[in-house]
């Protein structure tokens, strides 16, 4: 059942002198094919919505791994220099420098597929075969120690997966500092003293004028 | 930069000597010798009074005077590993009103900047919809159109001061927001032509990039105010702003408003995609995160003096001008601060005041020539209060990276010069 010819009519109102009426309201635009939809189609849920069919395993994910990600990501997704670290960090969120990986901070699965099949590797966008997909993250899973070493991933046992840092996410609780309803702010006098506690240029990090 | 280097060395010279002993000038700093040449100054006529100028085309697409060369996009080498994904800084130390120029608007790319022939360039509607669509550029021009002036705020904006005052600059401090006029059509009617199914909850906007960047919008904002925009400032969208085709999602922090749109899909879930988790969720003291921190914040910064604008003619009538900005609509009042938050007083707004959009603000005052610290507090149209960067770490902490809208705190020295501080 469509809502669209109400709907459509609703936010219309208002914005076009004369509103025509159901979807299609411009006549513009073509069908899609399903063949072209296929194509780009690829957004993966963390409800399974969007996986395609396939299967990989830790040992070949590591494989290519190996080959296609290791040189920035290192051997075992410890990451090389600065490039991003993919495993550990776990039980670091509350320290000073919290390591955030797919192990330690993110709180699906989903997202490592999505991700991959879309981005990676850096460079070679949307090369890899889903089954190497498949591989690449039951890899990860297995480097983040949340896998066995035998383990397949597959379609079917995707969505039994769960990340442990899931529960830690929450919604936004903004506003959370004081508004105009807690007082205005003070105009005259507000402080005795003034001292400055820190200096950007002690660090020393900004790049020089020329740049 | 086009500027006689030895003469930018031989300014920049001046200016050290006069300036504080062992004080070091901040990146971008914009010092231009007050003496000038005595050879175009009166009684004498200079060289561009009396010969013939460069004729019309000279320059087809006009460009900035040579003089401005310092006017441009500065990036932090060791933020990132790369420079495809990776961000550089509008120079809102060098721009005034609220409008901020094409050329100069901050970049933010996780794999570079995609070059698309707009002939090849495809939008995709899929999802719950009764028939999903495509179409072209020539067919997304043909709905009506709208004109809308904006601030995009990187969430990141500010994010290396979270644990303290650490770049001296306010162009890297505060330069991922910009602030344009986008000429495009609203998703709604674009979304209404494939008819969208009662059960559709959420959008998903994907980019046309190597990233395939891609992020979950509610329902009820696509249906809003959000824009498909494919100009800017009255000109096709630049490259690094994704020409031919972006997402515009007013007041929300930038990751939403996906570069080289080529798909949208409605869905009745988020996706909880990359970009939503593992990037742009706020991590707090206690170690949860907040997911889905979507308004930014009420915010404002002074722009000059700031330390790679340093006051350069001594005491006397001086301009403090600053923007500020918020992402729950207008800006009501500005306050700034010469004395480091004892006393404060309001700011003269000037130019439009738009919703969703940057203001303009000017303190004018008589400068003794004694050390300032300086600060801008922003109250919005919300009822919000610009915290400061206390009240801000009390309840985040410092580990969140994202929307940090603490108060800025500038300290003049005697010379002029200007220093990036915290206070007490
Ligand atoms: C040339 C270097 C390079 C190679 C090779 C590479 N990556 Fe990456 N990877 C990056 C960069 C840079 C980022 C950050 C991207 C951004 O900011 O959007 C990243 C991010 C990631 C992330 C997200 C990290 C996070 O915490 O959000 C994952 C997962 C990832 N890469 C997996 C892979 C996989 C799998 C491969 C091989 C198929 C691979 N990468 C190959 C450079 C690389």
């Amino acid at each position: 059942m469509s809502r669209s010819p109400s709907a459509a009519a609703v936010l219309l109102a208002g914005l076009l002198v004369v509103a025509p009426a159901g979807a299609g309201d411009f006549g513009l635009g073509r069908q899609a094919t399903p063949e072209e939809i296929a194509g780009w189609d690829i957004d993966v849920r963390p409800d399974g919505q969007g996986l395609p069919d396939g299967k990989g395993s830790v040992a070949m994910g590591e494989t290519i791994f190996a080959d296609k990600c290791a040189s920035c990501h290192g051997d075992f997704a410890e990451g090389v220099g600065r490039w991003p670290v993919l495993a550990g960090g776990h039980g670091t969120l509350k320290n000073p420098r919290p390591v955030k990986t797919v192990g330690s901070y993110w709180p699906y699965l989903s997202t490592l597929f999505d991700f991959i099949a879309r981005a990676k590797p850096f460079g070679d966008a949307k090369s890899l075969k889903s089954d190497e997909v498949y591989a690449i993250t039951a890899f990860l899973l297995h480097m983040n120690d949340i896998v066995d070493a035998d383990f397949e991933l597959t379609r079917q046992n995707f969505t039994s997966i769960r990340l442990p840092n899931e529960a830690q996410f929450t919604d936004d609780p903004r506003p959370d500092t004081p508004g105009l309803d807690e007082g205005t702010p003070c105009m005259k006098d507000c402080k005795v003293n003034v001292e400055i506690t820190m200096r950007a240029r002690a660090l020393n990090v900004t790049p020089a004028a020329s740049e | 930069m086009e500027q006689d280097p030895k003469a930018r060395l031989l300014n920049r010279r001046a200016i050290l000597r006069s300036a504080a002993a062992g004080a070091a000038l901040a990146g971008g700093s914009s010092l231009t010798a007050a003496a000038g040449n005595p050879d175009n100054l009166p009684p004498n006529n200079p060289d561009w009074s009396k010969s013939l100028g460069a004729g019309v085309d000279a320059r087809p697409y006009g460009k900035p005077s040579p003089h401005e060369g310092d006017v441009v996009r500065r990036h932090v080498d060791w933020l990132t590993a790369s420079t495809e994904s990776s961000i550089n800084f509008t120079p809102l130390h060098e721009l005034d009103g609220i409008i901020t120029p094409n050329g100069v608007c901050f970049e933010r790319h996780h794999s570079g900047v995609a070059e698309i022939d707009p002939a090849d360039h495809r939008l995709m509607i899929n999802g719950l919809v009764d028939k999903p669509l495509i179409f072209t550029m020539q067919d997304l021009k043909r709905f009506p159109r709208t004109n809308k002036i904006y601030f995009l705020e990187c969430a990141a904006n500010s994010g290396m001061e979270w644990r303290g005052a650490q770049m001296n600059g306010c162009q890297f401090t505060h330069g991922m927001v910009h602030c344009v006029m986008y000429t495009g059509v609203l998703l709604k009617h674009v979304l209404g032509e494939a008819g969208i199914k009662t059960a559709a909850k959420w959008l998903m906007a994907e980019g046309g990039d190597a990233a395939g960047m891609n992020r979950s919008i509610p329902f009820e904002k696509a249906l809003d105010d959000c824009l498909i925009a494919f100009a800017m400032n009255g000109e096709a969208l630049r490259p690094e702003q994704g020409y031919p085709l972006r997402l515009v999602v007013p007041g929300w922090e930038g990751v939403m408003w996906v570069k080289w749109l080529r798909r949208l899909e409605v869905g009745d879930q988020p996706w909880h995609t990359r970009e939503e988790t593992s990037k742009y969720t706020d991590l707090m003291a206690d170690g949860t995160a907040r997911r889905f921190t979507w308004e930014m914040d009420c915010k404002s910064v002074i722009t000059n003096p700031s330390p790679q604008a340093p006051i350069t003619h001594g005491k006397g009538f001086t301009i403090i001008s600053g923007l500020a900005w918020s992402g729950r609509g207008t800006i009501d009042r500005v306050d700034v601060t010469l004395d480091g938050g004892k006393n404060w007083h309001p700011a003269r707004i000037d130019g439009p005041s738009l919703p969703l959009a940057l203001h303009r603000f000017y303190y004018e005052f008589q400068w003794d020539g004694s050390p300032l610290l300086l600060q801008s507090r922003a109250i919005d149209s919300a009822g919000l209060v610009q915290p400061t960067k206390t009240e801000l770490r009390a309840v985040r902490g410092t580990n969140s990276i994202y929307h940090n809208n603490g108060i800025q705190t500038w300290h003049v020295l005697r010379t002029g010069e200007v220093e990036n501080v915290e206070v007490s």
